[in-house]
């Protein structure tokens, strides 16, 4: 343990003390938030913020680019800012699932430089309290006899990440998840308005989210769409996996630098999050920000990001959402 | 009753501590000036300050404090460039142009801001009242609100607003449609399809409403005072010194209460804000003022000026309601409050209140001081706003001008929608040379987006059945609210007229 702490506090003071030599051409470190202050992406440059603020010789500035649920900013990384050492941009798999869908115009995933992850979020299926659902099966045999049964709603569109999650339990069943009945809100704060008022009988919404509300206990989350279970408010609750369901939605929350970026650079950033993975104040951030543990950097990261796109491709193709 | 006393006195015991009591006042200043430049409104100023009021390390409650004072500040400067410049300050002062502005121009901008200043006073110290008593259980009332309420409200929404019908019927109407179709673009939530954007990815997710209020009102206002003052016509203003006088807040204080309930309960409602709450505060105000009113709204009318003002600013104090008691943002400004709560680890909702009571209280207790402090901060800077009219207007020209671009380009730093607020602004100008209202291309904007969605709701959730609209009475009492609005008026004009007839 103090053996852990001694090597921590080395590597940060040697960290703090070659700024200027690992970093050579990153002098001023910025991470693009694709949309408004306050959302989720903006989370996510704040991990980074104070995640790598020893990394660096400059602190990290955040900036704001909103339009086009990211659209935006990904173009913009495409045409214009290709190389710039500098720049971080948030994504998250929700970004992922609009390239896959061809929402981000011609560009695909190849097109940028996928550089570290800040952490990771799990899609949860909520009910009410006093909803007639105690658990999931109960939920999947009502949408197995009839998908149009059951009234589901949250806080995206459809072909969004929000109704990927409702999608997934549909598809599940067996049913196409066109005939689901899917209401969509314009975000989560809304829809669950909407499932606390009784309009919608179902939400499928994320864990982050969800623990302010957990102690409330004015609803009842029937499943977490994770691989294990998660600890914390979440320890008593089962995944889907453990019902008996293969779902799960991972949200990973990364960022992605443009294609012309020099290796040296790109490797500089890297290092950077790697370095940072290793320090507690990483770990304390990513849960301060309400995001579970998920550090991937560099060829790991993408490898992922190419495994994760091909299945996306594949569940968006059934869904409809991609005509051939 | 005990429990909110005893919240309150806690509250006031965080807010009165002089750190926070400067803090309360700092946020109130900045918020009203952040208000008052056009492009720049609550949820911009919230979301700009707060990395900063997250950086400096400030304890929660106080942070919270600053905040929300920028977020009422807000509200309260958005009507001093609508009165004075005819550009809403933030989107819900759009109304206030209608008759601010007008009273400017007869040379009434102080008499115009001071009145303004008062009714804001009086809707957000009623909306603070209101969720100190009754928050929680209002918030359980808002959330039973669904699709196929909504879309009753906003059947009442167009209903009070055919009072707003001008010269032309078939231009406000067209006004209308034109809102209707910019609201269409984008995807389109129910089946994910995106409408309208040509393959231009900045426009995938629709128009920013503070892009149609600047481009609309603040870019068309501007070609039209270059074209004046070009062609001559442009007249100068006298210097002015009026003020608000008793017998304004007297004529004023019905429509001031009623207002303030009807802003309140709006903003409580998740979704709907300040600027549908001023805009059917107006349109009622101008219903119930009859067919005199009918001539004197929209020319400088106290009551139409009183009426948006209290309006939205009841709505910012309802709109906390769901958030503080529910943990659900019922606005974006909201909603970046809520993330900053987060961002502190606090998690808002029931248990907030007696979780960490000092956060809770302190804020509203915070609304109270807000709301008295901008009220003492506003009125004696009335004269020296009002001074701002007499700058010459080549100077006062480029200066709007530079503050649309600060503002619309500081927020998201796209610079297409500069390119949008000029195209904007160009089409804005020309729909006036044609005689066109611009408040319907708004409203239908604004309230045609909200119809659109949860009339499709509704109908996702019904499987179709179109039965869901009229199977609640929170929905026919909604529908018979605005048959009323629509009919009362008719049948008191006929009911004049008939007694005219008898007279002869």
């Amino acid at each position: 343990m103090t053996l852990n702490r001694f090597c921590a506090a080395a590597l940060m003071a040697a960290s703090l003390t070659l700024p200027t030599f690992a970093a050579a051409e990153v002098d001023s470190p910025e991470c693009v938030a694709p949309a408004q202050p306050g959302g989720g992406f903006d989370l996510t440059c704040r991990v980074a913020q104070t995640g790598l603020a020893a990394q660096f010789g400059a602190p990290m500035q955040v900036t704001f680019m909103p339009g086009g649920i990211g659209a935006v900013a990904f173009n913009l990384f495409n045409t214009t800012r290709t190389d710039d050492a500098n720049a971080i941009v948030a994504f998250s798999t929700g970004s992922l699932l609009n390239i896959a869908t061809g929402k981000y115009g011609a560009f695909t995933e190849n097109d940028v430089r996928f550089v570290g992850t800040a952490g990771a979020d799990f899609g949860a299926v909520v009910v009410k309290a006093d909803s007639k659902y105690t658990s999931l099966e109960q939920l999947m045999a009502d949408l197995a006899a009839d998908p149009s049964s059951v009234v589901v709603g949250a806080g995206g569109s459809v072909g969004s990440q929000d109704w990927m999650k409702a999608a997934l339990l549909v598809r599940e069943t067996g049913a196409s998840p066109m005939k689901m009945r899917y209401v969509a809100f314009d975000g989560g704060g809304d829809a669950i308005a909407a499932l606390l008022g009784g309009s919608i009988e179902v939400y499928t919404g994320d864990v982050g989210e969800m623990a302010s509300h957990m102690e409330a206990g004015d609803m009842r989350v029937l499943a977490v769409m994770a691989d294990e279970r998660l600890g914390g408010a979440f320890a008593e609750v089962p995944t889907a996996k453990e019902q008996g369901f293969d779902v799960e939605w991972t949200i990973m929350r990364g960022f992605y630098m443009g294609k012309d970026v020099s290796d040296a650079d790109y490797q500089t950033w890297v290092d950077a999050f790697k370095a940072a993975y290793a320090t507690p104040e990483w770990e304390q951030v990513q849960t301060e920000k309400g995001l579970l543990p998920l550090n991937l950097a560099g060829d790991e990261l993408k490898a992922r990001v190419d495994a994760n796109m091909a299945t996306l491709r594949e569940i968006a193709t059934e869904a409809g959402l991609i005509q051939k | 009753m005990g429990d909110v006393l005893s919240g309150l006195a806690t509250g006031f015991g965080v807010a009165l501590m002089p750190f926070n009591l400067m803090l309360v006042l700092l946020g109130c200043f900045a918020g009203t000036l952040i208000g008052a430049l056009p492009g720049l409104g609550p949820i911009n100023g919230v979301a700009i300050l707060l990395p900063i009021a997250y950086g400096l390390g400030f304890p929660p409650e106080s942070a919270l404090i600053l905040l929300a004072g920028i977020y009422y500040g807000a509200e309260y400067g958005g009507r001093i460039s609508s009165i004075l410049l005819n550009v809403p300050g933030d989107s819900g002062a759009v109304m206030t142009t209608l008759d601010g502005h007008p009273m400017a121009l007869k040379g009434e901008a102080g008499r115009a801001l001071s009145l303004s200043a008062v009714a804001s006073f009086v809707g957000g110290t009623i909306a603070v009242v209101l969720m100190s008593l009754f928050g929680p259980l209002l918030a359980q009332f808002a959330v039973t609100f669904s699709p196929a309420n909504y879309v009753a409200l906003m059947v009442f929404a167009f209903a009070s607003l055919a009072s707003l019908v001008g010269k032309s019927t078939v231009k406000t109407l067209l006004g209308a449609l034109i809102g209707l179709m910019l609201a269409t673009i984008g995807i389109d939530s129910n089946t994910g399809v995106a409408r309208y954007t040509f393959g231009l990815p900045d426009i995938l997710a629709g128009i920013d409403f503070l892009i149609v209020v600047v481009g609309l009102f603040g870019m068309a206002e501007l070609l039209h005072l270059v074209e004046q003052q070009v062609s001559g016509k442009l007249k100068t203003l006298p210097v002015d010194k009026s003020f608000v006088r008793w017998a304004d807040l007297a004529r004023t204080k019905w429509t001031i209460l009623r207002c303030s309930l009807i802003g309140f309960f709006i903003g409580v409602l998740p979704g709907t804000g300040a600027s549908v709450a001023s805009a059917v505060a107006y349109g009622t105000e101008k219903r119930m003022a009859g067919a005199e009113g009918q001539k004197t709204f929209g020319t400088g009318d106290v009551r139409g000026l009183a009426a948006p003002e209290a309006a939205n600013n009841a709505a910012a104090g309802g709109a906390m309601v769901p958030m503080l008691t529910l943990g659900i943002p019922g606005s974006g400004t909201t909603a970046i409050l809520l993330g900053a709560l987060l961002m502190f680890n606090i998690q808002p909702g029931p248990l907030m209140f007696a979780q960490r009571p000092e956060i809770a209280w302190g804020l509203i207790a915070s609304m109270y001081i807000g709301n008295v402090a901008l009220l003492i901060i506003n009125l004696p800077l009335v004269g020296l706003f009002a001074r701002m009219l007499t700058i010459p207007q080549h100077y006062l020209t480029p200066l709007i001008a530079i503050l649309a671009f600060v503002g619309i380009y500081s927020i998201v730093g796209n610079p297409f929608d500069l390119f949008m607020i000029t195209w904007l602004g160009i089409f804005g100008w020309f729909l006036r040379k044609l005689d066109f209202s611009l408040a319907p291309v708004i409203l239908g904007f604004v309230l045609g987006g909200l119809f659109e969605n949860n009339l499709r709701r509704a109908l996702s959730i019904s499987g179709g059945d179109w039965m869901i609209l009229v199977d609640n009475w929170k929905s026919l009492l909604l529908y018979a609210l605005a048959l009323l609005v629509v009919a009362v008026p008719v049948w008191m004009g006929r009911r004049a007229r008939k007694m005219a007839e008898a007279d002869i």
